[in-house]
């Protein structure tokens, strides 16, 4: 039975993380994400889980106790955002070499400097090589549920990989929505036991982890990661079905808002999806035939199912929350323009850089982007294809 | 404590030969050495900060380590460690596990002393049950002999060259064992290879089976770094010790005690003399150096004494 609740994001993915209830949780502080471990330790003060919760004293340290954690054979996560991913940015990457399958309840912020708390994907999109597996959410309902799906995900044997689930700083880890809570036992029967295979706490069995690899052995090491990561997708899928099972919220590797005749639409990931569907809903009653897609994993990246979802378009506007310094747009610009190019397709594709350090974005800006748009297939011209959205001059 | 050298020798080994370690290297020696504090059947997982040992004792698809090991990075084996123990913790309560472990970190001074010291820092004060041992060899000989915090004054390193405008480093080395003492933790020892490695191998005992955090600091002699005669090793430790440069003592529950004073306390040019990375402190005109590098072993040798004292 569903529990009908009102919660910000941050608490909703505690609450998540409490019916999961993992072996090991080291944090620190880091505004927004503070209050995830914020309301663990609460939740562990007052007996609601047996988790080893670890107040480190640093994101560096977060991450490593983590993978510690995680190599010793116990499910693990960490929390943090903005500077803390960055400073953990190393340890990502050995999370991920190592096969680890622990979780990271990232709370997107931009990056310093200047120093900024507000939303942006500055950090997790400098993540996203790292090898972690990224799925982000749009509000709390789906932060929650990515978080129940989390370890179903990264711990399955085709894939062994860290994740990170990501929502929108402040939007939604600090503004409170109606959400629908599973009851704890089908959180704890949907997640289920974690059982790995080889670890360093096996007593039948000792292991050595982080070797020194040098070139006769390194490239097999980052492919075999590749590997892992090619199962992905189908993965995301089978677990969403599971999900919807439950939860009868239906989920995918993105979601389309209005796209089955859309001529021109809108990709973009998190909160300003919302925003989006508003501004589509005030036009498609105008008769305009627009739409969105909302990008949840975006690492693995799913491109070909994305040139698919967008080949009858005319136009694009790819949305980046993040710089990207390459004189031609952000990380989800090129992305998608690459999936694009690789499906042959004919649209005229413009990526704009948005919202960065939280800077609003209101339904009438994702209008005028749909105006831009409709232009853009009148003069069959893409023109500028690098631009900002409500850039001060 | 009895002490019985054949027998801890003995015991079987957990570091298994045929790693990539220089001939003569002091790190190795500590660590067979620190090993041979566990009982014998008792499980341990061993963590490792990046450096020499990491790098010659784990070299995919080879490892030396007989137990559960774990390498992450240069600056955190405090907090992986810690990790793994929080594991352990955790699996006990959920009745996942029911074996013992113990949990024993090596890092070298620099990854002790300096860059993971943060980390460190926070292991010791959280009362992690582990025992880190820094094998403290005064500079950073994986990356070719750079200066650490741990370098002693006037010492020839890479990146502190002697030249004509250079003596070699210009600073004191950090005094760490007191540093973590100041954490208020159960167990600081620090030790060498003397005396058969009796006090090496009570001290690694006792740090390995005190509850909590444990810190071992040990010089171990880099043969390379120190440019003494490889086989003199034992001979350059028991200078350290008899000079006062490297005094034997322990911090048990915040009380500090003095294992060993020197009957009659040598010079500490026997102990520099030796090294050739000191070579220019004997050269005419450079006395002056060899009296102010006297002068800081015995200011630290009594605030020593005196801590001892009380």
């Amino acid at each position: 039975m569903a529990k009908r609740d009102r919660l910000s994001g941050n608490e909703a993915v505690a609450i998540a993380l409490r019916q999961i209830n993992p072996d090991v949780f080291p944090a620190f502080p880091i505004t927004p994400s503070t209050e995830i471990p914020q309301y663990f330790a609460s939740f562990v003060a007052n007996g609601q889980v047996d988790t080893e919760f670890i107040p480190v004293e640093s994101e560096h340290s977060s991450m490593s106790a983590a993978i510690g954690a995680s190599a010793a054979g116990a499910r693990s996560l960490t929390a943090t955002s903005s500077c803390g991913l960055a400073y953990m940015w190393e340890e990502l990457y050995i999370a991920a070499s190592n096969r680890l399958p622990l979780a990271l309840a990232l709370v997107n912020r931009a990056l310093s400097g200047p120093i900024n708390i507000n939303c942006d994907h500055s950090d997790s999109m400098g993540a996203r090589d790292s090898g972690w597996i990224q799925i982000y959410a749009e509000n709390n309902q789906e932060a929650y549920d990515n978080m129940v799906q989390a370890y179903r995900i990264s711990e399955h044997q085709d894939v062994r990989l860290p994740i990170m689930i990501c929502q929108d700083g402040f939007i939604t880890s600090h503004a409170v929505e109606n959400i629908e809570l599973l009851e704890d036992d089908e959180v704890k029967n949907f997640v289920g036991e974690y059982r790995p295979e080889n670890y360093l706490l096996n007593p039948e069995c000792p292991m050595a982890v982080g070797p020194y690899s040098i070139t006769d052995y390194y490239m097999e090491a980052k492919r075999n990661q590749a590997e892992g990561m090619k199962h992905v997708e189908q993965v995301v899928l089978d677990v969403a079905e599971e999900f919807a099972k439950v939860s009868g919220r239906e989920y995918g590797l993105f979601e389309e808002y209005c796209m089955d005749d859309a001529e021109v639409a809108v990709v973009m990931i998190g909160s300003a999806a919302g925003t989006t569907k508003d501004a589509i809903d005030k036009l498609r009653a105008e008769g305009k035939k627009v739409g969105l897609l909302k990008i949840r994993l975006f690492r693995p990246f799913p491109a070909d199912a994305i040139a698919k979802a967008l080949s009858n378009v005319k136009a694009v506007a790819i949305m980046d929350r993040a710089e990207g310094y390459t004189n031609h747009g952000g990380p989800l610009g090129a992305d998608v323009m690459s999936a694009l190019f690789r499906a042959r397709s004919q649209a005229l594709a413009v990526n704009y850089i948005y919202g960065l350090g939280g800077r609003d974005v209101r339904v009438e800006d994702m209008e005028s982007i749909f105006a831009t748009l409709e232009q853009i297939v009148k003069n069959n011209d893409a023109g500028e294809t690098y631009r900002y959205l409500g850039i001060r001059e | 404590m009895n002490y019985n050298f054949k027998e801890t020798m003995s015991k079987p080994e957990r570091l298994a030969p045929g790693h990539r370690m220089c001939a003569g290297c002091g790190g190795t020696i500590a660590v067979r050495n620190v090993l041979r504090g566990l009982h014998e059947g008792d499980k341990a997982v061993i963590g490792n900060a990046t450096g020499c040992l990491e790098v010659s004792t784990f070299t995919y698809p080879y490892t030396a380590w007989e137990d559960s090991y774990i390498h992450n990075a240069f600056e955190n084996a405090g907090a992986t460690l810690s990790g793994v123990e929080g594991a352990y913790k955790a699996l006990r309560r959920k009745g996942k596990l029911d074996e013992t472990y113990k949990f024993i970190t090596f890092g070298g001074d620099g990854g002790t002393y300096d860059i993971g010291f943060q980390s460190l820092s926070g292991a010791m004060e959280r009362n992690t049950d582990m025992v880190y041992v820094c094998y403290d060899n005064g500079a950073y000989m994986n990356t070719g002999i750079q200066r650490s915090s741990a370098t002693p004054m006037y010492a020839d390193t890479t990146t502190t060259p002697v030249g004509s405008e250079s003596n070699g480093k210009p600073q004191n080395r950090k005094d760490l064992a007191a540093i973590i003492a100041a954490h208020d933790i159960p167990y600081v020892a620090q030790t060498t290879f003397v005396q058969n490695f009796k006090d090496l191998h009570v001290k690694s005992e006792k740090a390995i089976y005190t509850p909590g955090a444990a810190f071992l600091n040990i010089m171990a002699p880099c043969p390379r770094g120190w440019r003494y005669n490889t086989p003199d090793i034992m001979e350059i430790c028991k200078l350290g010790v008899e000079t006062c440069y490297w005094p034997l003592f322990e911090v048990v529950d915040g009380k500090w005690i003095l294992n060993y004073e020197p009957k009659k306390k040598l010079p500490i040019e026997d102990f520099l003399k030796p090294q050739g990375r000191f070579k220019h402190l004997f050269k005419k005109g450079n006395e002056y150096l060899i009296e102010e590098f006297q002068k800081e072993v015995d200011r630290r040798w009594e605030e020593l004494q005196f801590r001892c004292s009380r």
